[in-house]
């Protein structure tokens, strides 16, 4: 790595200047903001609730993606239908507009789930009303009535269904909130109209409210809801089950003694939507997808909500004791016990991978939580972050970080193409960590990359069971043998140099 | 405890084990409210019936799992066959990285575009700022030689004039005055990505073309049209061109742009047909589009200019390449070398040895109009018969030449042309009307689990499968590579199904 070890801070924030100067005036102005090095806490930030606080890392963030540069941000649709909604499993999702959304995003999330798809699940399944010019010129809402109704025939055991509103349904003024009221007696089942047009808000942000304001609207306290309350309920809220993550996390739960009554939104089943402000407390991964909705259940149940992290054994062992702590000493033993029964796996995958990870650097660019909570993880293995950054971050999410990453580390807000490839290939990274369409330009350049949304089609990577796979996949990026063969015996080895746009 | 550091298991494997087989359990009897198993059981049952497939078939809004994506996506990929060419999508930022993913995902490449970044007051006030800065950005930071203009649905929807946003953006100063910006209006409510292909093409042709004089010569534009095979199928008919000594030009050409070596250095741009043969090709004698559905406006433009234009349906095996070499060689007066006839031959004794796997073999084939035209006749070539032939984005005259196809052939006596239809459909159709094999993309896994079809990959797009693409499917080499993955699923299926323990019936060694 050529990062300068003694002095990061200056080293990065060359780094930045370098990088800004490719842009017109203006941008570079504007882009600047969203660019910073993680400086030494200061005493205002210092927020003792949330452990040590070991850096500031404070940036612009949340506001619009200039135009033209690559941002590797998605919309508001690709927010409520892609993440919040889609992994519900009993319920139909209509991607309603053009063909094109539901296509791209059709089972691209690996939220796993258990079911028959097709008859009573239908997560990796595409409905679309696939608008045609008549229905931008005449409206969709016919069509969509329509829709509602071939769905109830088609597919009986669904327990109800959610419009996914694509650019153009706002744009024309079409009334999905009066079709799916309307259409809801009709059939007897829910219908959420979701106003998540892609146009809407700065990125996935707005939609994963915009999915959780619908929750709340048409969703919650609409029927009664049979359960008898226990003491241990509790909701995992903001889990997608990627890879099988949500199931890693509940067995953990389970065995501390703490009934799991509904997990958002992965493997989720509309019941289990409806039955959640029962809870005694929610628990959140995905603070940014799912915070509004804890706030309101705290705010109209009385829910009280906490975030957990279960990204490697320290915070996951952190984690337990934090959530065991609310449900008295019974529990807090429990969880005691489950960390001891686990730590044996933990230093036999620590023992088998840290010597081969030990002292690596890896760069992160993904989105809601895991630019800051999955550094403990690497930790865990001896890796170091020396980058980090949120696709659609908030500030409250930048302040969060500071808990987590280091002075001199490089942060980066809706990093553009341009940005985050020159960022690598100075700082020459040992792992980069990011999406799909981040990963083949970083292999090119001969750095070793795993895909952070989907966990590069493994998985899972949270609790116990996750770390082990989480250890294994890392070793596997950085060790494999095909990075040695990129330069043929015959040329000289070329410095990588920075490619300046003129 | 099933997870251990000597044997880690993953998804695969974990969640088989007893601890989350038992938790799987839990949450289903106590927290989802789930549809009985009886219930499940006898609606699955019920989904295999005729009745079903009748209340299916009489669909009249509903999509479900189409064979088909919006226009924009043909409009970037037809992009990135142009030399040094950077996409810009006019409209909302999450389409284009939906159709970064999308390419990427198949390709196994970076797949390069920039978005307008429209937002909410762009949809009152337009997004003609977002031009001005969005190109001013792009040439800053990407330096491409020329930046190809596509459209999003809501730039659509609130009619964004892409001409005069360029003109003004140019004028801005945002790139020099010179400097290229074809555009295409690409509506995701029109048609499918064959025609934001052809709408792409054209716009860069009509870019390069308008206001020159055609000086007529001897060079054959050939448009590949939308191809997840473009990388294996472009070489392999520029190798066979070039052994005919024709003269061409590939108009756009993504073989090297989808597939850049790994180096150390990342390539934006790499290959595809150059701006100055794209400007000559206003002087080539002939167009030849290869997928006729996804250059009609492209090749009526290119009549317009006084040129010959001729197209096909994915010339695939042995007819089709026949006729492809035959109409190339007429045009560049050129014969037909040996070493191609050779090649001829040798797909044609490939094709003989395995006669009799083939012969009756029953399929159904999914897909762009021009591939499943190409693919229904090159399985009449093998004795096939192609039962169900459906594309999502299919029309009224794709379907009358598709009935026409099977008519010529008594191995089409059986086909059924589906067009409009979707993958739910067709899971209707292969539970009621069953085939040997079906032939589609990675999204026809789902039909393969349900029915118990098996799935032969060689369409658009190919995520569950590494580098096929890279392979040609085109020529007769290609003929073989199609006749081998055929094969193949012929002969593992026949394996599988022979291979009982304690049974050694029919697990023949030599087949």
């Amino acid at each position: 790595m050529s990062l300068d070890n003694e002095n990061p801070t200056a080293f990065n924030e060359k780094l930045i200047a370098d990088v800004l100067s490719a842009y017109p005036d203006k941008f570079a102005k504007r882009r600047r903001k969203h660019l910073t090095v993680a400086k030494p806490p200061t005493d205002a930030n210092a927020d003792s609730s949330e452990g040590e606080v070991l850096s500031e890392c404070d940036v612009k963030s949340n506001v619009k993606s200039i135009p033209g540069v690559m941002t590797i941000r998605g919309c508001a649709y690709a927010g409520s239908k892609g993440v919040v909604w889609g992994p519900v499993k009993d319920m139909v999702h209509i991607s309603h507009g053009p063909v094109g959304c539901g296509q791209y995003s059709w089972s691209q999330r690996r939220n796993y789930y258990t079911g028959t798809t097709g008859i009573d699940s239908f997560v990796t399944m595409q409905f679309t009303s696939d608008f045609q010019e008549r229905d931008i010129v005449f409206g969709g809402d016919k069509k969509l009535g329509k829709i509602i109704d071939e769905i109830d025939t088609l597919f009986p055991l669904s327990r109800g269904l959610t419009v996914q509103s694509e650019c153009p349904i706002g744009l024309i003024g079409d009334d999905i909130e009066a079709v799916a009221k309307k259409k809801s007696k009709d059939i007897g089942k829910t219908i959420v109209p979701v106003r998540c047009e892609g146009f809407r808000g700065v990125s996935q942000s707005l939609g994963h409210h915009i999915a959780n304001d619908a929750i709340r609207d048409w969703v919650l306290d609409k029927k009664e809801v049979a359960h008898e309350p226990g003491p241990y309920d509790v909701n995992v809220i903001g889990d997608y089950n990627i890879g099988g993550d949500g199931w890693a996390s509940r067995l953990l739960l389970e065995e501390i003694g703490l009934q799991v009554i509904a997990n958002w939104s992965g493997d989720a089943t509309l019941a289990e939507i409806e039955r959640a402000p029962k809870a005694k407390m929610n628990l959140i991964h995905c603070y940014r997808s799912m915070n509004y909705i804890c706030r309101h259940m705290e705010e109209k149940h009385g829910v009280a909500w906490m975030e957990y992290n279960f990204f490697g054994p320290t915070q996951i062992a952190a984690s337990l004791r934090a959530i065991a702590k609310h449900f008295g000493p019974e529990i807090e033993e429990k969880a005691e016990q489950v960390i001891a029964k686990y730590q044996p796996l933990v230093d036999a995958i620590v023992a088998k991978y840290r010597p081969r990870l030990e002292g690596k650097t890896v760069m992160l660019y993904v989105g809601g939580l895991r630019p800051r909570h999955m550094i403990t993880a690497y930790d865990d293995l001896g890796l170091k972050i020396v980058g980090t950054g949120y696709e659609f971050g908030h500030s409250d999410d930048y302040q969060r970080t500071g808990h987590y990453v280091r002075e001199g580390t490089l942060i980066y807000d809706d990093v553009t193409g341009y940005e985050l490839e020159s960022f690598i290939e100075r700082i020459r990274p040992d792992l980069v960590g990011s999406g799909i369409k981040e990963k083949y330009p970083v292999q090119k350049m001969g750095i070793p990359f795993r895909q952070m949304h989907s966990w590069d089609y493994s998985g899972p990577y949270h609790g116990y069971d996750g770390f082990a796979i989480f250890a294994r996949d890392m070793d596997l990026a950085i060790n494999n043998p095909v990075w040695s063969l990129f330069d043929p015996p015959w040329r000289e080895k070329e410095k990588p140099v920075l490619q300046a746009a003129e | 405890m099933p997870q251990s550091a000597d044997r880690v298991l993953d998804h695969a494997l974990l969640f088989r084990e007893p601890e989350y087989q038992e938790m799987f359990e839990r949450k289903r009897e106590a927290f989802e409210c789930p549809a009985s198993s009886a219930e499940v059981e006898a609606q699955t049952e019920y989904s295999k019936s005729w009745e079903y497939r009748d209340k299916n078939l009489a669909r009249e809004a509903l999509v479900i799992n189409p064979a088909k994506a919006c226009q924009p996506l043909g409009a970037v990929f037809a992009a990135a066959g142009f030399e040094g060419t950077m996409s810009f999508v006019h409209g909302s930022q999450g389409c284009v990285a939906y159709y970064r993913s999308h390419l990427a995902r198949h390709f196994k490449e970076p797949a390069s575009a920039v978005s307008s970044s429209m937002t909410e007051d762009a949809a009152v006030f337009g997004g003609l700022n977002n031009m001005v800065d969005g190109l001013a950005n792009t040439y800053s930071l990407y330096a491409p030689k020329m930046i190809a203009v596509s459209t999003t649905c809501m730039a659509e929807v609130i009619g964004d004039d892409l001409h005069a946003f360029i003109e003004t953006a140019k004028q801005k100063g945002s790139v020099p005055k010179e400097f290229d910006v074809p555009f295409a209006h690409t509506p995701a409510f029109v048609g499918s990505h064959v025609e934001g292909y052809d709408n792409m093409v054209k716009g860069v042709l009509d870019y390069f073309w308008k206001d020159k004089e055609r000086e007529p010569g001897e060079t054959i534009n050939i448009i590949p049209g939308f191809d997840g095979f473009c990388v294996g199928n472009n070489r392999e008919l520029k190798r066979l061109l070039d052994l005919m000594g024709v003269s061409y030009t590939l108009l756009p050409d993504a073989s090297d742009q989808y597939d850049t070596p790994s180096d150390g250095e990342f390539r934006m741009y790499f290959g595809g047909t150059t701006l100055g043969d794209t400007t000559a090709a206003l002087n080539a004698k002939a167009t030849l589009s290869l997928q006729s559905y996804c250059t009609r406006k492209t090749l009526d433009f290119a009549a317009e200019k006084g040129q010959q234009t001729l197209s096909f349906h994915y010339p695939l095996g042995v007819g089709a390449t026949d006729e492809l070499l035959l109409k190339i060689a007429e045009l560049g007066g050129v014969s037909i070398p040996d070493a191609i006839t050779l090649e001829r031959g040798r797909l044609v004794d490939a094709m003989a040895d395995s006669q009799s796997l083939l012969h009756g073999k029953r399929y159904a084939i999914y897909g762009d109009p021009d591939f499943v035209l190409g693919m229904a006749r090159f399985i009449m070539e093998t004795g096939g018969e192609p039962v169900h032939c459906l594309a999502t984005n299919g029309t009224k005259q794709w379907a009358e030449e598709m009935e026409q196809l099977l008519a010529s052939s008594p191995f089409g006596a059986e086909g059924k042309v589906w067009s409009g239809k979707d993958l739910w459909h067709l899971r209707s159709l292969l539970f009621t009307e069953p085939v040997d094999l079906l032939i589609g993309n990675s999204y026809g896994k789902y039909l393969e689990r349900d029915t118990g079809t098996p799935l032969v990959r060689l369409n658009f797009p190919i995520f569950d499968r590494h580098h096929h693409h890279r392979f040609p499917l085109w020529g007769y080499q290609g003929g073989l590579r199609l006749l081998t993955s055929v094969l193949d699923k012929i002969f593992d299926k026949l394996d599988q199904d022979t291979s009982a323990a304690g049974q050694d019936i029919s697990f023949d060694l030599t087949r």
